[in-house]
C-alpha cells in the first residue's frame, strides 16, 4: 500500500497529526474491550476512510486481515480455559490437553479479532493518507535512533512491497508449480532485516538526523485540517482517558460474560465516533 | 591543504568474517582529483567507500584501525549523517537508496538534513535535476520510475548541494551506454567546474579511465596498484589482466606500446604507427572516421555503407530474423525451422500508460545466442517478460515451442530457502558445480555463485526452448562475465534459443550472435552482432571504436593488426 496523495482533509493535514490520529484511535482500539466500542471505533474507522478517498485500500487491507482475525477468534477459545459456559467438550488433545470450549473465551476471541481488526485498519488508513515524507522530515527534529526507526517504517512497506511483487515474479518463471504464497512471504520477511539495513545505510549518507534544528524559514503555518485534525485526536485521547478513568466501560469477558450498554457508554462509542468523522466535515483546501 | 579523502594504515574486517575487507590502505586524494577504484568483486572496492562515507565502522560495526579523514572529518569522531554534508554518497542498488515517494523530495532530502532554507533547498534541487537529465521527473513519484531512471535520481541525491568528495559505487550499472556516458560527462563536469572529488568505483574501466587522473586497484583488501591510468594499464598488462580495458587488451595482443587510455588515444596511437598503405586497410583510421563495417542510423556513423547500414530508418522492422529490418534486405534461404519463440505484431499497452511494446515482431530459433540491446525504457525487459509470460501482450500473438525459463535483474529473488541444498537437488547442484556450497545461505553466496544458483533453478525440470536473462552482467567482473558467457553458449549448444538483455556491449560481442537493438519498443535493428556493434558510437565495443568496426573483441582486432604489421 503506496501513499498518493488524494483532496482530503486527512491528505490536507500536516503528516506528524495525521499520524497522531491515527495512532491514538488505534490506542483507544487496544484500551477498550466493548465490542459496541470496537465496532463503533470500526465503523468509524471505514466512513473516515472513505472521507479520505481511500475506503477502497482500507477495505482491503481489511479483507486481507480477515483470516487473521479468523484465527485468533478461533483459537482464543482453544487456548482459553476461564469461562463458565460450556458450549463445546471436544475431549482431551494431546499437549493441550482437556478441550471446553466456553462462550465467554469464545465470545472474547472475537473480541480481540475485533480489536486486530481496528488497529490494522488505523494502520492501513495511516499507509494510504499519511505523507511517509513529510513524516520523515516531522521526526528528524526527535531523537535519531526513535526517527530512523520510525523512517523504516514508513519505508520498508513500499521496499518489501516491490521485493514479495519481484520473488513472486520469479517464481512464476520456473517449471512446475510456482512456490506456496506463505514461502514467498517467508523469504521477503527474512530479508527484511537486510533491506532494514541498506535503506537505514542510505538515510545515513543522506545526512538523515545530522539537523536537530527545522531549516531556516521551513516553518509551516498551520492550516485549518492541522488544527481540526489536532483537536479530533486531543479530545479522541481525552475522551478515552476520561472513560478509561471513569470505568465507563462495564465489560467483562470471564468466569461470565458481561457487556451492558448503558448512557456512559453510548456517549462514548458516539463521543469517539463524532471526534473522528468531524475533522472530515471540513472540505475546504484539501487540494494540492 | 587538507585532503578530500585520506586513509592512513585502514584496516578493516566485517563483523563475524574471518578476513579483513581492507588491509593497511594508504592513500590519499587531493581537492579536485578524479580516481578511479578497481578490483575484481570481493576485493574492497565498496568497503572502501563506505569506510570513507563513515558507515565503516558507524554502521556495521566490526574492527576498524588507522586513521580515515572524509572531507577534512576523521571519520573515528564524526558520525555518517555529518559526512554526508561534505560526501555525497550512492551505492549499487538503486531500490533502497530512494528513500522519499516523489523526485523532487529526494533530492530535496539531503539539502534540508543540513538545514538549508526553502529558496536555497528549491535551487539545489534544481540544479541537480538539470545537472542529471532528471528535470522531467522532478513530480514522478519514485515507486514508478525504472532501475535506470532510480539510479539518476539516488545519484542526483548523492551531489545534490555539491559535495566536496563524491563516492560512487558503480553508478552507471543500470544505465544504458548513452545514459552512462552522459552521466561520467557530468561527474567530470561535476569534478573540473566545481572541484569536486570523484571516487567511482567500477568494473567498466573502459568507460571511465579516460576521466581519471589516478587508477587505485584493489586486490584483496590492499591496494595493488596506484598510478595514473596508462601506468595502471602496464601494471593491468602484467599483473592482472582481468582489469585490462578491452582496448588495452587489443594493444597488448598485438604488441603494440603505450597501452591507450581511450579509444581517442588508441587511434592517435594506431594512426601515427601505421605504415600510410596500411593505414587505409585498418577501417576507420583514417581522419573522416568511415564506418565500413556499417553504421546504425540515428545513432551514429554516416550511413554511407548501404549495404551495411543496419537501422530502421524507412522501414518498419516487421521481419525481424528473416528478410527485411529497416531497409536491410537479406537474401531470403531456405525455409526455417519452427522458432523457439515468435513475436507477431505484439503490442503491450498500459492502461492510462503509454505503450511499451509496439508491433513487434521478432523470431528466435533454437541454439540461437541473441542480445538484447536499447537505451533505458526501449522496452527490453519488457519484452523477455511478456516472452516469460508474467506479461501478457494487449496485441498480437506470441509462439512459445516449449517453457521459457526467465532469469530477472536480481537472482537473489529465486531463492526462498535458508540453505543452498534446499533450493536444488543434489544432482541438479552438481551439474551446476555447486555442490560445495550446499549448506551455505544462498545470502552467503557470492554474486557470481548466486547467479549460477539462481539459473540453475531456471534450469531445472522441464529443459526450456528459451531462456531470457535480464541484465546479468551488471556488477560482474570479467572473470565472472567469461564464466557466465561459456554457460550460456553451453545451453545454446544443447539447443535452447538464449537471449539476453544487456547494455553490455562487449559481453554482447562476446557471447552472441544475433543483435537486436529496441527502440521505443519496437527492433530498430535486427542482424548478427558483428554487424549491429561495429558501427555505432554508443552501442559498440571499444575495440570496434578503435579499429571503425573492423573487429569487435580485442583478440580479433589484435589479429587484424599483426596481420597488418606484416604486410607493412
Amino acid at each position: 500500500m503506496i501513499y498518493e496523495r488524494r483532496a482530503s482533509p486527512l491528505h490536507a493535514t500536516r503528516a506528524a497529526v495525521a499520524s497522531a490520529w491515527c495512532v491514538i484511535v488505534a490506542g483507544v482500539a487496544l484500551s477498550f474491550e466493548h465490542p459496541l466500542v470496537l465496532c463503533g471505533l470500526l465503523s468509524a474507522l471505514v466512513i473516515a476512510a472513505a472521507g479520505a478517498r481511500v475506503a477502497g485500500r482500507v477495505l482491503l487491507a481489511l479483507a486481507f486481515a480477515l483470516p487473521f482475525a479468523v484465527v485468533i477468534a478461533l483459537i482464543n477459545p482453544l487456548v482459553v480455559r476461564d469461562g463458565l459456559t460450556v458450549i463445546a467438550r471436544l475431549g482431551t488433545v494431546p499437549v493441550l490437553g482437556r478441550l471446553d470450549v466456553t462462550a465467554e473465551a469464545t465470545a472474547y476471541g472475537g473480541v480481540l479479532a475485533l480489536r486486530a481488526l481496528v488497529v490494522i485498519g488505523c494502520f492501513a488508513l495511516h499507509s494510504a493518507a499519511v505523507d511517509p515524507d513529510d513524516l520523515l522530515r516531522a521526526f528528524r527534529r526527535v531523537s535519531f535512533r526513535s526517527a530512523l526507526t520510525a523512517a523504516l517504517a514508513t519505508r520498508m512497506i513500499p521496499v518489501l512491497a516491490r521485493d514479495a511483487r519481484r520473488l513472486h515474479d520469479a517464481q512464476r518463471c520456473l517449471a512446475g508449480a510456482p512456490a506456496p504464497r506463505r514461502a514467498v512471504v517467508r523469504a521477503v520477511a527474512a530479508g527484511a532485516l537486510d533491506r532494514a539495513v541498506d535503506v537505514a545505510a542510505t538515510l545515513e549518507v543522506r545526512g538523515y538526523g545530522a539537523a536537530r534544528r527545522a531549516p531556516r524559514g521551513g516553518r509551516r503555518p498551520w492550516s485549518r485540517h492541522d488544527l481540526a485534525f489536532a483537536a479530533g485526536a486531543a479530545a479522541i485521547a481525552l475522551l478515552g482517558l476520561a472513560a478509561y478513568a471513569g470505568d465507563w466501560e462495564a465489560f467483562e469477558a470471564y468466569p461470565a460474560l458481561s457487556a451492558p450498554v448503558d448512557a456512559r457508554l453510548l456517549v462514548l462509542t458516539a463521543g469517539l465516533a463524532a471526534c473522528m468523522l468531524l475533522p472530515f466535515a471540513d472540505r475546504r483546501g484539501i487540494g494540492r | 591543504m587538507s585532503a578530500a579523502l585520506l586513509l592512513e594504515r585502514v584496516s578493516y574486517r566485517y563483523p563475524e568474517a574471518t578476513a579483513p575487507a581492507l588491509r593497511d590502505v594508504d592513500l590519499r586524494v587531493a581537492r579536485g582529483e578524479f580516481v578511479v577504484v578497481a578490483g575484481g568483486s570481493g576485493s574492497g572496492k565498496s568497503t572502501l567507500l563506505r569506510a570513507a562515507s563513515g558507515l565503516v565502522p558507524h554502521f556495521h560495526g566490526g574492527e576498524f584501525s588507522g586513521r580515515l579523514e572524509s572531507g577534512g572529518l576523521d571519520t573515528r569522531t564524526h558520525e555518517p549523517a555529518q559526512i554526508a554534508a561534505v560526501a555525497g554518497t550512492l551505492f549499487q542498488d538503486p531500490e533502497t537508496q530512494v528513500v522519499m515517494g516523489t523526485v523532487r523530495a529526494e533530492l530535496a532530502f539531503p539539502l534540508e538534513n543540513r538545514g538549508l532554507g526553502p529558496a536555497a533547498v528549491a535551487r539545489g534541487v534544481e540544479e541537480a535535476a538539470l545537472a542529471l537529465g532528471i528535470a522531467p521527473l522532478l513530480d514522478r513519484a519514485t515507486h514508478v520510475l525504472s532501475g535506470g531512471e532510480l539510479q539518476r535520481v539516488a545519484l542526483g541525491a548523492a551531489l545534490a548541494g555539491r559535495p566536496r568528495l563524491a563516492l560512487l559505487d558503480e553508478p552507471t550499472s543500470q544505465l544504458d551506454p548513452v545514459a552512462g556516458d552522459e552521466l561520467l560527462g557530468v561527474l567530470r563536469r561535476l569534478n573540473e567546474e566545481w572541484g569536486t572529488a570523484v571516487i567511482l568505483a567500477e568494473h567498466r574501466l573502459e568507460r571511465c579511465l579516460s576521466a581519471a587522473d589516478r587508477v587505485v586497484a584493489l586486490r584483496d583488501g590492499a591496494i595493488a596498484c596506484d598510478a595514473d591510468p596508462r601506468r595502471f594499464l602496464d601494471w593491468a598488462a602484467e599483473q592482472a589482466p582481468e582489469l585490462q580495458t578491452p582496448g588495452a587488451r587489443l594493444f597488448s595482443l598485438a604488441g603494440r606500446r603505450p597501452l591507450p587510455v581511450s579509444v581517442k588515444d588508441a587511434r592517435r596511437t594506431l594512426s601515427a604507427q601505421a605504415a600510410p598503405d596500411a593505414l587505409g586497410s585498418i577501417a576507420g583510421l583514417g581522419a573522416d572516421d568511415r564506418s565500413p563495417a556499417g553504421s546504425i542510423a540515428g545513432l551514429g556513423g554516416d550511413g554511407r555503407s548501404p549495404s551495411r547500414s543496419i537501422a530502421g530508418l524507412g522501414g518498419d522492422g516487421r521481419s525481424p530474423s528473416g528478410s527485411t529490418v529497416g531497409g536491410l534486405r537479406h537474401r531470403r534461404r531456405k525455409p526455417r525451422p519452427e522458432p523457439a519463440l515468435a513475436f507477431s505484431s505484439v503490442w503491450l499497452e498500459h492502461r492510462d500508460g503509454p505503450a511499451v511494446l509496439r508491433g513487434v515482431d521478432l523470431a528466435f530459433a533454437a541454439g540461437e545466442r541473441v542480445a538484447l540491446m536499447g537505451r533505458n525504457g526501449a522496452g527490453k525487459s519488457t519484452l523477455l517478460r511478456v516472452a516469460a509470460g508474467l506479461a501478457e501482450p494487449t496485441r498480437g500473438k506470441l509462439h512459445r515451442a516449449g517453457r521459457v525459463g526467465l532469469l530477472l535483474q536480481n537472482p537473489g529473488d529465486y531463492t526462498l530457502r535458508d540453505r543452498v541444498g534446499d533450493e536444488l537437488p543434489a544432482d541438479a547442484l552438481d551439474a551446476a558445480g555447486l555442490d560445495h556450497l550446499a549448506d551455505r545461505h544462498p545470502r552467503d553466496l557470492s554474486g557470481g555463485e548466486r547467479q549460477r544458483l539462481a539459473l540453475a533453478i531456471v534450469l531445472h525440470g522441464e529443459r526450456p526452448a528459451v531462456v531470457c536473462l535480464d541484465e546479468p552482467t551488471r556488477g560482474m567482473d570479467r572473470f565472472h562475465k567469461d564464466a557466465l558467457a561459456a554457460l550460456l553458449d553451453a545451453l545454446a549448444h544443447h539447443g535452447s534459443a538464449v537471449i539476453v538483455a544487456t547494455h553490455d556491449a562487449e559481453f554482447a560481442a562476446a557471447f552472441a550472435g544475433r543483435t537486436v537493438l529496441l527502440g521505443d519498443g519496437r527492433p530498430v535493428a535486427d542482424a548478427p552482432t558483428a554487424e549491429v556493434l561495429a558501427g555505432g558510437w554508443y552501442f559498440a565495443t571499444q575495440t570496434a571504436r578503435i579499429l571503425g568496426g573492423a573487429a569487435l573483441l580485442p583478440e580479433d582486432g589484435a589479429a587484424l593488426l599483426r596481420r597488418e604489421a606484416v604486410v607493412a
